[in-house]
């Protein structure tokens, strides 16, 4: 039975050949346009999360010092207000910290390493510049973040030795002339000056840090922040960078304090993403629709060429519905034809995208367009035009299977 | 009459009782006027009647294309009238040939596939037995080597025998056919006028012709006179037609 109305179907398909490679086309490229966007735009946002997670901690644990503390009236009466409260002026950070890095240690599935910010001015020569001094263990530090990667000179390591030693951001270094070898001198807002040895240069990418940020071995930032073994943040590095959230969550239950993950952290860019997504979605849906007005022509016009064979197909005793499914198939064959070369001319765009080269900025080396290929775009083209031919074929099929046969052979007689 | 007298209990194969058509609209049409005839098992009927008499738009109603607007016609005893369509579809299928004044084959397809189109709907055959059975049915219409042509390589002789073969495909009791000869020059006409009357004769179906042909007619056992959409007589061929 299928096979012969599949049998009917290709015949009426092949007897308008040229009308019908047309709107296969159409589908075909509907899909491979579709595949080709969604490549760039799933790799571009691959690219992205990629920079985010590696960039990024996965966590931040830090002391919430932007609200004031709850205040004992609210948890004995249902609504309290309170004016003059200030948030806690407190600067020790962390309150024992090498207790909370040990329980978290415990149990986060990654790594976990403690840090001090603070904010100083770094001098050499003549020039100030004002920079954020962040205290690292450099073992553990460079399990949580790229810095071992985007060192441009010098190890992180070399931090460890007894004297004060110094990296600095590629930016710092330039404003204030230094290189490695030189000796600059941080004064921290307690007032306290150290003269640190420059034996590392970093570059991250991004400017924002290199500009700015000097790392210093955690116990020479103690010193100028006059705060032995303080912590102000906790930055954590997960296996599975996706349990950011729960892992989040977790630590703010059981250590009290503030524990914020890199999507949270991230949230606005996160949610430009997702509307990105929603667009491209929309604008894949409305392309294969397009498709679909070109099966619809094709069938509809069959259904008008061969009104004469449904009219014979039902007298010789053809059912309604066996009408509407040799139409429904002709339009899901163009459909499925019209996927597969979709598919190939997808993987094919995606693959020339993807191979494109071309120069950023002169310094960086050569870059090409982020691509990725993911089946589920390929099914998810293939289902969006599968829906929108069998809906193509669906309607003029309706309209022939309720055709009677005898105002046909009537009119032909 | 000169129908075989159906066995007591059994039912003829087909009935018409006081069935009418009449086309709805601003100015309604009577296609068929109270018709009631009874048709058995191994009848060769002719329909005649002048142009426009309602003969074709009879026959659709026999043959379940078309719905009575009154009456009713029933097959084998049973009614049609509550049957969905696709029901009389089946039945259609199962029980009825029809053979239409224009051969109305599927121009793309072989006279063989044709053939096998009413078989393959049916599905009761396998591929195998299908395509003998075509084959057999066309050799016996003298097609043996046309099978493989298309319509438009056939002569229209050729493709009348070939709509012939079709409507005998799923051995149906039943066949009816519309001016089969209506296109055809006197040969042809001899040709598939033979073809029906062994039908009958050899193969005890029951054919009914509309046809304008009277030599043809008379060749007949039964003639079905209409004029306007009635019936005026219904009585063995060779009889004057009153
Ligand atoms: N759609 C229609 N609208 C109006 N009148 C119609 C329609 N179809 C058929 N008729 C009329 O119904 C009558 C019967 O038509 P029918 O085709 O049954 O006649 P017929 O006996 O088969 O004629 P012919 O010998 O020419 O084939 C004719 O007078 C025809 O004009
Ligand atoms: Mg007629």
């Amino acid at each position: 039975m299928i096979r012969l109305l599949l049998d009917l179907a290709l015949t009426h398909i092949a007897g308008r050949g040229r009308q019908t490679a047309v709107s296969v086309l159409g589908v075909a490229l509907g899909v491979g346009f579709s595949i080709a966007m969604a490549a760039l735009m799933q790799g571009s946002q691959n690219d992205l999360i990629d920079t985010l997670v590696t960039e990024y901690p996965h966590v931040t644990v830090s002391v919430d010092t932007r609200k004031p503390r709850p205040q004992p009236a609210s948890d004995v009466f249902d609504a309290a207000a309170y004016s003059g409260l200030r948030p806690r002026d407190d600067r020790r950070g962390i309150l024992n910290p090498a207790a909370v890095e040990s329980a978290l240690r415990s149990w986060v599935p990654g790594r976990v390493s403690g840090t001090l910010a603070l904010q100083a001015t770094a001098r050499y020569g003549g020039s100030d510049v004002g920079v954020q001094v962040i205290g690292i263990d450099p073992d553990r530090y460079v399990t949580v973040a790229p810095l071992a990667d985007n060192m441009v000179q010098g190890r992180v390591a070399d931090l460890k030795a007894t004297a004060s030693r110094i990296i600095m951001g590629d930016g710092v270094a330039e404003k204030l002339g230094a290189s490695v070898g030189s000796t600059v001198t941080l004064s921290s807002s307690q007032g306290i000056a150290r003269r640190f040895k420059v034996v590392g240069i970093f570059n991250s990418g991004v400017s924002a840090e290199d500009d700015v940020m000097v790392y210093v071995f955690l116990k020479n930032a103690q010193t100028l922040a006059e705060q032995s073994s303080a912590i102000s943040d906790i930055r954590v590095s997960l296996d599975d960078p996706y349990q950011a959230d729960a892992v989040a969550d977790r630590i703010e239950r059981t250590v009290a304090l503030d524990a914020k993950s890199w999507q949270e952290a991230n949230q606005s860019l996160l949610e430009a993403i997702f509307v990105r997504n929603v667009i491209m979605y929309t604008v894949v849906g409305a392309i294969l629709l397009v498709a679909g007005f070109g099966i619809f022509n094709i069938v509809s016009t069959i259904t008008h060429e061969k009104a004469r064979d449904i009219a014979i197909l039902k007298s010789l005793g053809f059912r309604a519905a066996d009408m509407r499914r040799l139409f429904l198939l002709e339009g899901l064959a163009m459909g499925t034809v019209g996927s597969v070369l979709g598919w190939a001319l997808g993987f094919a765009l995606t693959m020339v995208l993807g191979s494109i080269r071309f120069e950023v900025k002169a310094e960086v080396e050569m870059t090409h367009l982020p691509v990725t290929v993911d089946w589920t775009h390929y099914a998810l083209a293939a289902v969006f035009a599968m829906a929108s031919a069998a809906i193509a074929g669906y309607l003029p099929a309706r309209r022939a299977a309720s055709l009677n046969p005898v105002d046909i052979i009537r009119g032909a007689t | 009459m000169t129908a075989p007298a159906a066995a007591p209990g059994d039912p003829p194969l087909i009935e018409a009782l006081h069935a009418g058509r009449v086309l709805g609209g601003t100015v309604p049409v009577t296609l068929v006027k109270d018709a009631t005839l009874t048709i058995g098992k191994g009848e060769f009927v002719a329909i005649t009647g002048p142009s426009g008499s309602g003969k074709s738009s009879l026959l659709y109603l026999l043959g379940l294309l078309d719905h009575p607007t009154s009456g009713e016609v029933r097959i084998r005893g049973e009614a049609t009238a509550g049957m969905d369509d696709d029901e009389r579809a089946s039945l259609r299928l199962a029980t009825i040939g029809f053979v239409f004044q224009f051969h109305f084959l599927l121009p793309e397809f072989s006279a063989l596939a044709n053939v096998m189109i009413p078989m393959r709907r049916l599905g009761v055959r396998s591929d195998r037995e299908m395509r003998t059975r075509a084959e057999e049915i066309l050799a016996s219409l003298g097609l043996a080597d046309h099978g493989h042509k298309r319509p438009d390589q056939l002569s229209g002789g050729q493709r009348q025998r070939v709509a012939v073969a079709r409507a005998l495909a799923n051995d149906p009791p039943l066949i009816l056919a519309d001016e089969p000869t209506g296109s055809l020059d006197t040969k042809s006409t001899g040709q598939v006028f033979d073809i029906l009357d062994g039908i009958v004769r050899r193969e005890g179906r029951t054919v009914v012709a509309v046809t304008h042909d009277l030599d043809l007619a008379g060749r007949m056992q039964r003639r079905i006179h209409l004029v306007d959409g009635m019936i005026v007589s219904d009585k063995a061929a060779t009889a004057p037609v009153a």
